[in-house]
């Protein structure tokens, strides 16, 4: 799922692009003349996932909407980064209200264009794991259940990071935000909180629910595509790395995302009406020592007294989301 | 400038105006990293640039690309061990590329199709001799033909080749695939004067008005180890009985044969003899594994039927039969005798115990120096008589067609400095592409696509050729397992995976640049480049 069946054995299927491909099965990030929805300038942090993620996704839907698409964005870094005044990022009508109202938002700039009768102009609504789980989460799911038709994308940092890297309701157990600080007996964020929104979303029985990482491109723009051929509430959860607040080298920001599916901790899988319908499957295994290890969140767990036990309890969680997921390829669902 | 996106109502300004470059402290930059197999080849080929051309099915541009370096490449495609193979970093993922039977498919397309080389330098009014119409001599009168010297080409023997002709057996090397890569040299202007043996090397240049000689007579003297013998004993060594195949009459050697030897001249010597009726048994002092034969090229006999006997000498040979002593491995793995012998019934037996060169026609030319029975050469070819250069079996390297060509190769360019009065550098290697600057999750997985064999029940009965090419679809997916060690084969991974869209992409064959007013020198595009071609260098200043 997500990767085309060509195998050209080099990297046809895995890398950007290929000078082998066909023009028709190339991804929208290897064109020349993509959109650069989110172009140079912005002022995101060195190797920014967020940044990257945005123009993966926003490029994508554009390509899918032949370019008729209005993005509405919630307060973070995202839109911090991408607008100050009187600058913007931005090659598309973009809106930005507030840090929790993007999907009500966006649900109202769907309905002023249906009252208009212009219903070829698409919606996609845009925040980060904060705006989304947390604060903006009414807003989301008052959105899912009236099934208005907007695509909302959570990039998720794990964080509110904009504001200086506090705890979010999906800030992973044993990271260290400057709100679960590596002190005490069990150092960074507690173990048995978090919103697994995805599934929250699969619970309303959204028509499309989707997640993906900025390690697999090609998953990511077939997964836009997907959802735009799909009228109604649909969500996207993106995993994108933040160097600045994981405290990890710039360079690896996209090998992280990839650890992070090769370990489980993150499963890639897309579900309709509430099932799940298909999984991307790990192809190199890895221990979740090999994801945690290059973040500075975690290097507590590597000295302190506890760090055993805590990786311990990553690894089942990991663990569990093979199992869950069937991510080794091995009965789970597909 | 009015022209505004759909629904854009204000003029914003661009985030463009803020060069975000200024942020950096690295910056990244393409490099061209040397490929292992390119480093490995002895012919000096840049493998992963033809394969670049292969990939993507331009197979004339793949050839030319092979033939700016080696002139054989469908001779290559058969005979050379390969190196390359072995030094091939996919080797670590799955199977080295098999490039050896990629190049094979390029060279035989190149004979089907008729590709000429054209000769465009202007001419140089210079001459040279080259004695010798081996691989080495060859391909020096090639390249010095490219480089727009005059050769001539003289050899003892009534046809050019050399070993390949007159040694490497026909079910390995069919004769039309050498004769065609040979007539395409001639093609070029090369003049050959055959069945001319050179014995005086001053008078031979003087006759033809030579500026420089380069010297490829090999070594095609079968070396006699002293092997006590009756009169009646039948003994003949390798060398002068692979000879004698090309002949009209090839030597009679009845059925029982003992081939006395453990290289891959042993193995031609006893595998002919297998396709000639004969039973051959090869004796060899040491074991298996020491035998200095190529791995693949004892398999394939010992498939064919053909016996060995290691760890054993011969001690004495009579009519119809041997004498073999069982030999004993010491503490230091020398073989030592044991005392136990036995006899084995042999109409002939094929001694394969080395060559050496025949020198006679540089005796008493001052300044040549000769030492182990090989001439002694510079790294620039010439011996130690100026104009005189020398290269292949009869100066100290290893001893293989392709080696054998890289010195032609080699020697020419070193040739063609001296008669213009200038020295040849040779381009300073770039850096090794390591194995760790790759990043191999972007290749899928691909097992490499073997050559199909002939039943080698079918093959020990005749000469056709043993290994059988790759039609063009194996060619293509093989040449695409290349993982292009060290250098950009443009997958516009640099070009996604930026961030600040600071990689500006220039279109097929022109690769990528970096926008320094952007690049904030994150270093992802380094990181996540599949095959090493980027890397990051310090800011100027
Ligand atoms: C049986 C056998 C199998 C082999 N198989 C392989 C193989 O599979 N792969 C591989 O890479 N290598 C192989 N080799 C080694 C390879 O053939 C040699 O290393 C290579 O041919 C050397 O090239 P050369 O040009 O130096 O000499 P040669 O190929 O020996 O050519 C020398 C030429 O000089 C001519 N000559 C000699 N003296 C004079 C003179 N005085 N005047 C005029 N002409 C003269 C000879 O007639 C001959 O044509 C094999 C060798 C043998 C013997
Ligand atoms: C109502 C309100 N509360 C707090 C803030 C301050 N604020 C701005 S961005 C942000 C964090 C955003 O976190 P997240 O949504 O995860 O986005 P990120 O910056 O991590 O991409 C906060 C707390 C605000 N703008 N509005
Ligand atoms: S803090 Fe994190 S999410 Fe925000 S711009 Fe920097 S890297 Fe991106
Ligand atoms: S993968 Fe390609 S470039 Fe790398 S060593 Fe092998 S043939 Fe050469
Ligand atoms: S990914 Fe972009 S910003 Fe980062 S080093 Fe490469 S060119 Fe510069
Ligand atoms: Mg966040």
């Amino acid at each position: 799922m997500g990767t085309q069946e060509i195998r050209y054995f080099q990297v046809g299927s895995h890398a950007v692009g290929n000078r082998l491909l066909d023009p028709g099965q190339r991804t929208v990030q290897s064109d020349p003349e993509r959109a650069n929805a989110l172009t140079c300038g912005h002022r995101a942090c060195q190797g920014c996932g967020e940044a990257l993620g945005a123009r993966y996704v926003v490029d994508a839907a554009l390509r899918a909407t032949a370019g008729r698409l209005v993005a509405v964005n919630a307060t973070g870094c995202l839109e911090v980064f991408s607008t100050p005044y009187p600058e913007t990022s931005w090659q598309l009508p973009w809106l930005h209200s507030l840090f929790g109202n993007a999907p009500a938002v966006a649900t109202g700039v769907a309905a002023a264009l249906r009252a208009q009768g212009r219903e070829d102009v698409r919606v996609l609504a845009q925040g980060g794991d904060g705006g989304t789980v947390d604060i903006g989460f009414g807003c989301l799911s008052g959105m899912f259940e009236r099934d208005d038709d907007v695509l909302y994308v959570c990039y998720d940092n794990q964080g509110y990071m904009n504001t200086g890297v506090q705890r979010s309701g999906a800030t992973p157990p044993g990271a260290r935000t400057a709100t679960t600080e590596a002190v005490g007996d069990a150092p960074g964020a507690p173990f048995g909180q978090g919103k697994d929104v995805p599934r929250i979303a699969m619970a309303h029985g959204v028509r499309y629910v989707a997640t993906a990482t900025v390690a697999d491109l090609r998953d990511l723009e077939a997964k836009v595509e997907r959802a735009m051929e799909v009228r109604g509430a649909r969500y996207l959860h993106v995993l994108v790395p933040c160097p600045l607040g994981w405290g990890s080298p710039a360079a690896l920001t996209v090998r992280i995302a990839r650890l992070a599916t090769q370990t489980g901790l993150f499963p890639v899988y897309e579900a309709r009406d509430g099932e799940v319908t298909g999984v991307t499957t790990i192809r190199r295994p890895a221990p979740v020592e090999e994801y945690l290890r290059p973040q500075k969140r975690f290097a507590h767990l590597f000295s302190h007294p506890s760090g055993p036990a805590a990786l311990a309890r990553i690894q089942e969680a990991a663990d569990r989301n093979i199992r869950r997921y069937g991510l080794l390829g091995d009965g789970g669902p597909s | 400038m009015m022209e505004k996106p759909f629904a854009i109502t204000l003029d914003a300004g661009s985030s463009r105006a803020n060069h975000t470059g200024s942020w950096r402290n690295e910056r990244p930059g393409y490099v061209r990293n040397l490929p292992p197999c390119n480093a490995a080849c002895p012919a000096a080929e840049d493998v992963q640039g033809w394969l670049f051309h292969a990939e993507g099915g331009d197979y004339e541009a793949a050839w030319r690309a092979i033939v700016r370096d080696n002139p054989f490449p469908a001779v290559m495609g058969r005979v050379c061990y390969h190196p390359c193979e072995t030094a091939c970093h996919r080797g670590h993922l799955d199977e080295a590329v098999g490039i050896n039977a990629v190049e094979r498919f390029l060279g035989d397309l190149a004979i089907e199709r008729g590709w000429g080389i054209p000769v465009e330098a202007p001419a140089s009014g210079r001459s040279v001799l080259v004695v010798g119409a081996g691989p080495s001599g060859l391909s020096a009168a090639y390249h010095l033909r490219l480089l727009g010297h005059a050769v001539e080409v003289r050899d003892a023997a009534p046809a050019a080749g050399g070993m390949m002709r007159y040694g490497i057996p026909r079910y390995r090397l069919p004769r039309p695939v050498l004769d065609a890569e040979i007539a395409r040299i001639g093609a070029m202007g090369v003049r050959f004067a055959l069945g001319r043996s050179v014995t005086d090397l001053a008078a031979a240049m003087a006759e033809g008005g030579h500026d420089a000689a380069f010297l490829a007579v090999g070594a095609g003297v079968g070396r006699k180890a002293h092997v006590p013998a009756g009169a009646a004993a039948r003994i003949i060594d390798a060398v002068s009985f692979l000879h004698g195949m090309e002949d009209d009459e090839p030597p009679r050697i009845g059925r029982r044969v003992v081939v006395y030897g453990g290289g891959d001249t042993a193995v031609d010597a006893a595998r002919t003899a297998r396709r000639m009726g004969a039973e051959p048994v090869i004796v060899y002092r040491r074991t298996r594994q020491r035998m200095p034969a190529h791995d693949a090229e004892v398999e394939e006999a010992l498939e064919e039927g053909i016996l060995a006997r290691w760890l054993s000498t011969i001690t004495q040979v009579e009519a119809g039969e041997v004498t073999v002593e069982r030999m004993e491995l010491d503490a230091e793995g020398f073989p030592q005798p044991t005392g136990e012998t036995e006899t084995l019934a042999a109409d002939t037996v094929i001694l394969a115990l080395g060559q050496d060169c025949d020198l006679a026609l540089v005796e008493g030319l001052d300044g040549i120096e000769v030492e182990d029975g090989v001439v002694s050469v510079g790294p620039d070819m010439m011996t130690g008589r100026a104009g005189i250069f020398a290269g292949g079996d009869m100066v100290p390297a290893e001893r293989t067609v392709t080696t054998a060509v890289g010195h032609g190769r080699s020697a020419a360019r070193h040739v063609d400095a001296w008669l213009r009065g200038t020295a040849h550098a040779p381009a300073a290697r770039p850096p090794a592409a390591g194995f760790d600057a790759l990043e191999t999750w972007y290749y899928e997985d691909a097992p490499h696509a073997m050559r199909p064999r002939l039943e080698a029940a079918r093959r020990a009965s005749t000469f056709d050729e043993v290994v059988s090419g790759l039609d063009e679809t194996t060619a293509l997916y093989e040449a695409r397992r290349c993982l292009s060690c060290g250098n950009c084969f443009e997958c516009d991974n640099c070009y996604g995976v930026c961030p600040d869209n600071a990689i500006v992409k220039l279109g097929p064959g022109r690769g990528y640049r970096i926008d320094l007013d952007f690049c904030k020198g994150c270093g992802i595009c380094v990181q996540e480049c599949p095959c090493g071609a980027m890397a990051m260098g310090p800011e100027p200043g």
